[in-house]
């Protein structure tokens, strides 16, 4: 088929999950922090609350947009467009799975498959402050400013370990492209331990994993970092002055934000989907049994239902899981969904995460954020790095 | 012919904006030209087949670097340049006749210095800049240029850690 076509195509269907994925992250967050909060969170629209990113939406897009008269009216309207474009860019080089064959037509799952795609992905990071600083500076509101300006320091400052984290395991893939990264942890030691980064012979990079899941969190300004937005000093940070769908769109880049830096943490780190043992021990059955086994708690909640309409619903859920996982069995369907089950789960892993930290930890001051970065993170990282150029060039021929 | 246009595209978009980074007054407005500037040239890079230098002039330059300068400008509040009043009519007069001269010249160097500047280019044909092909590069042949560049860039470093400690003692 043309490539054009089929690019089209593909680069359609992402941004449409994507973007419905993003929405319900905010319900996926709200619901998390409130059980950690022991609170029921968002239940009034739809079962559970599943309507509420809905309803938001429509909120947001129904709220009148005010400008305040002091901004400076462009780069107030460009800094939005920015942020939410630099931050959807970077899913363009991110492989989601292996190469598949729907209907004869042969395609990799996933949208570009770039030979440099980690450094495409690091150059639309570091594009990625402008959107909060211009934001910041545009809003003509000392809070903004202050916001937008601490924003940009703190991503500058946590770039630095972010990109040593990340060329630590490319030190032992050999390679710059996600695709290769991901093959190049395929296969188990011992027949059982994946071959994952962070298992991998000779260095495990756990190290850099941490390090870059904590530069993760600087860079898309979340909790304990989330100084440019910190509300108790700063009203809301760099969108303090925006509302209805401008307001929306930072939230957006920040949803993707988190999404795009899991995805390549779970590419890098993770095996991206190369599931955790072998295919032989029978991982493929894995999705099924896990789907069927949420579909039985469903019918058991049906059997005792603890609110009246959960007689209703939780069969309906069930019935859906227990589909869900039957897909998994078509052979058709199985090459497709089974590496696709796999990034996911590592990819929700990831985010529940982030979610998990922002419910417990507490939010650092700004002298102990910079201190932290540059003391303590930096030269760990490098420290990490040297070893492990140290230990590749000692076990390669 | 995909490639011409994307050239002649974001080739007169870095023009335009290098014109807009000197024509306009605010400096937010001229260092976020600079950007475009920058962003233009990395496309034109990738379309030379450069996609590492491409990537990098992104990541530094229009990254890294253009941050620093944007904090700078937003964190000293800098407003809009005020246009000098009464400027002196010799360089109003001279200005054009001496930008044609100019342009002339650089015409002239091009044509006579430059042997193949009639053989145009062509895009696609050139595929020897990839990370790889870089790090040979510059690991074997131009090693040493490559680190007594480091050195200097270290010396920079040092020499502006010890302006900012005598501005704080």
């Amino acid at each position: 088929m043309n490539y054009f076509l089929l690019t089209l195509i593909k680069a359609g269907l992402i941004a449409f999950v994507l973007v419905t994925v993003l929405a319900y992250l905010v319900w996926v967050e709200r619901k998390v922090l409130a059980h950690i909060q022991l609170r029921v969170g968002p239940n009034r629209v739809g079962p559970h609350g599943l309507l509420q990113p809905l309803s938001d939406l429509v909120k947001l897009l129904f709220k009148e947009g005010f400008i305040p008269s002091h901004v400076n009216l462009f780069f107030y309207l460009l800094a939005p467009f920015m942020a939410v474009a630099l931050s959807l860019g970077s899913i363009a080089v991110i492989p989601l799975g292996p190469q598949i064959d729907v209907f004869g037509i042969k395609t990799n799952l996933g949208l570009a498959d770039v030979n440099i795609g980690i450094l495409f992905m690091l150059g639309l990071g570091s594009l990625g402050v402008y959107g909060v600083a211009l934001a910041g500076w545009a809003s003509n509101n000392k809070y903004a400013l202050i916001g937008g300006l601490r924003s940009a320091a703190q991503m500058i400052s946590y770039e630095l370990p972010l990109a040593l984290a990340i060329v630590a395991p490319l030190l032992m893939f050999n390679t710059l492209s996600f695709r290769e990264v991901v093959d190049a942890q395929g296969g188990y030691l011992f027949g059982f331990i994946p071959q994952w980064a962070i298992f991998q012979l000779p260095v495990p990079q756990l190290i850099s994993f941490i390090i870059f899941l904590i530069a993760a969190f600087a860079e898309t300004n979340r909790i304990p970092f989330d100084l440019p937005e910190a509300e108790n000093e700063l009203v809301a940070g760099f969108h303090t002055e925006y509302s209805s769908m401008l307001f929306a769109a930072f939230f957006t880049a920040e949803y993707g934000h988190i999404t795009t830096a899991c995805m390549v943490a779970s590419v890098l780190f993770l095996g991206g989907w190369q599931p955790l043992w072998p295919a032989a021990y029978g991982s493929d059955f894995f999705p099924v049994v896990a789907h069927w086994f949420f579909a039985a708690i469903c019918f058991w909640h049906a059997r005792q239902p603890a609110r009246s309409y959960d007689r209703y619903t939780m069969p309906i859920l069930g019935i859906i899981l227990f589909g869900a996982g039957g897909l998994f069995l078509v052979p058709f369907l199985k090459p497709i969904l089974v590496p696709l089950f796999w990034f996911l789960s590592k990819v929700a892993f990831l985010i529940f995460t982030f979610v998990w930290v922002r419910g417990t930890l507490p939010r650092f001051r700004y002298d102990q954020l910079m201190r932290f970065t540059w003391t303590f993170l930096f030269p760990v990282a490098l420290v990490n790095l040297l070893i492990t150029g140290l230990l590749v060039a000692l076990t390669t021929k | 012919m995909m490639g011409v246009i994307l050239f002649a595209i974001f080739a007169t978009a870095a023009i335009a904006c290098a014109i807009n980074l000197v024509l306009q007054r605010h400096p937010v407005t001229s260092a976020l030209s600079l950007i475009g500037v920058m962003g233009s040239l990395a496309v034109l890079y990738l379309l030379l087949g450069a996609e590492f230098i491409a990537a990098v002039q992104l990541i530094v330059y229009a990254g890294a670097i253009m941050v620093l300068f944007l904090f700078v400008i937003m964190l000293l509040n800098a407003g809009e340049e005020r246009k000098i009043p009464g400027k002196s009519m010799v360089s109003k007069l001279i200005g054009l006749p001496v930008f044609v001269l100019f342009l002339g010249v650089v015409a002239y160097l091009i044509q006579t210095q430059y042997t193949h500047a009639g053989s145009p280019v062509e895009f696609d044909a050139f595929t020897g800049g990839g990370p790889r092909e870089v790090g040979m590069a510059l690991f074997t042949t131009y090693l040493l240029p490559f680190e007594v560049t480091s050195v200097l860039i270290l010396i920079a470093i040092l020499g502006a850690i010890v302006l900012a400690r005598k501005e704080i003692d």
